[in-house]
């Protein structure tokens, strides 16, 4: 993937709605009125969203051409391989730091030994 | 959905497990410390400050009690400016074995998951911690997955690109 395909995929999916919308086409194709239905916002708004989308490569329009349901792209699941990896790599950073405070609580033998629940 | 992010290369790294049918994700690690003592880390509140909030903020716990039935609440600050608070409940503490705990975010306060953390005795003096996290549906809990990604558009694509490359 190009570094500016990437850069579009990123700001596609940095705004929330965006990142629902695609949430909701990874359960299967809907139509504009559909995907615009939950929310408080014009069908023209859902459909700049979608413009973003569809320029970003997530997203398609299906070839039923009077509904034209939108459909996301295959390739839209890496990127929440992506998403997991960042998830992880965060938990990761959070649990290297429990290692250093498991870590220095050998060296603090003043610290009493919790017996039974904690308060 | 890719559902499993494990590093082969190091043993000890973090392993996600998020499945593509339940709102779940599973968080598995392993420690160089005996149970007894990895419980401490995570309900004694001067030893969970130090570790338990994002790498950027610090973290002021206002309420911790940590017992079965008891409850806490902490903030993140961020140059000494709250940016976020959380709250839930104890729902059991069993010393040096798991820990069970409903987790809100006061931003979204109608959201609400149920934490169960095992820990699991490996002998030698290590521990596996398996973190089950509960949501309320699939979509939330992508957008949580998700949550980094805003951070990741300031933070510069070097990184991600890398990591899509193995990909």
């Amino acid at each position: 993937m190009s570094e500016d395909r990437l850069s579009r995929v990123f700001a596609a999916l940095a705004d929330p709605t965006r990142r629902d919308i695609v949430a909701r086409l990874a359960v299967g194709d809907a139509t504009v009125s559909q995907l615009a239905a939950p929310y408080n916002v014009s069908i023209q708004a859902v459909s700049k969203h979608l413009k973003v989308l569809e320029d970003a490569g997530l997203v398609t329009r299906s070839q039923d051409a009077q509904r034209r349901p939108r459909h996301l792209e295959a390739e839209v699941f890496d990127m929440m391989t992506a998403w997991i990896e960042r998830y992880r790599r965060q938990a990761e950073e959070r649990y290297r730091r429990l290692d250093a405070v498991l870590a220095s609580m050998d060296d603090d033998k003043s610290k009493t030994t919790i017996k039974g629940a904690a308060s | 959905m890719s559902t499993n992010a494990t590093h082969e290369a190091e043993t000890r790294q973090t392993t996600i497990e998020a499945d593509p049918n339940l709102p779940t994700i599973r968080i598995i690690r392993d420690f160089d410390a005996p149970p007894e003592k990895v419980f401490r880390a995570w309900i004694e509140p001067d030893l969970v400050v130090q570790w338990l909030g994002p790498k950027s903020t610090e973290m002021r716990i206002d309420t911790w009690d940590a017992h079965t039935g008891g409850n806490y609440r902490y903030v993140a600050l961020q140059n000494g400016e709250e940016v976020a608070a959380f709250y839930g409940s104890f729902h059991e503490v069993r010393p040096s074995e798991r820990l069970v705990q409903t987790f809100t975010w006061e931003g979204m306060p109608d959201g609400v998951s149920l934490e169960t953390m095992t820990f699991e005795d490996l002998g030698n003096g290590r521990t596996r911690t398996i973190g089950l996290s509960v949501v309320e549906n699939l979509e939330t809990r992508d957008a949580i997955m998700a949550s980094g990604m805003d951070v990741g558009v300031n933070e510069g694509y070097e990184k991600l690109d890398a990591l899509l490359a193995q990909g």
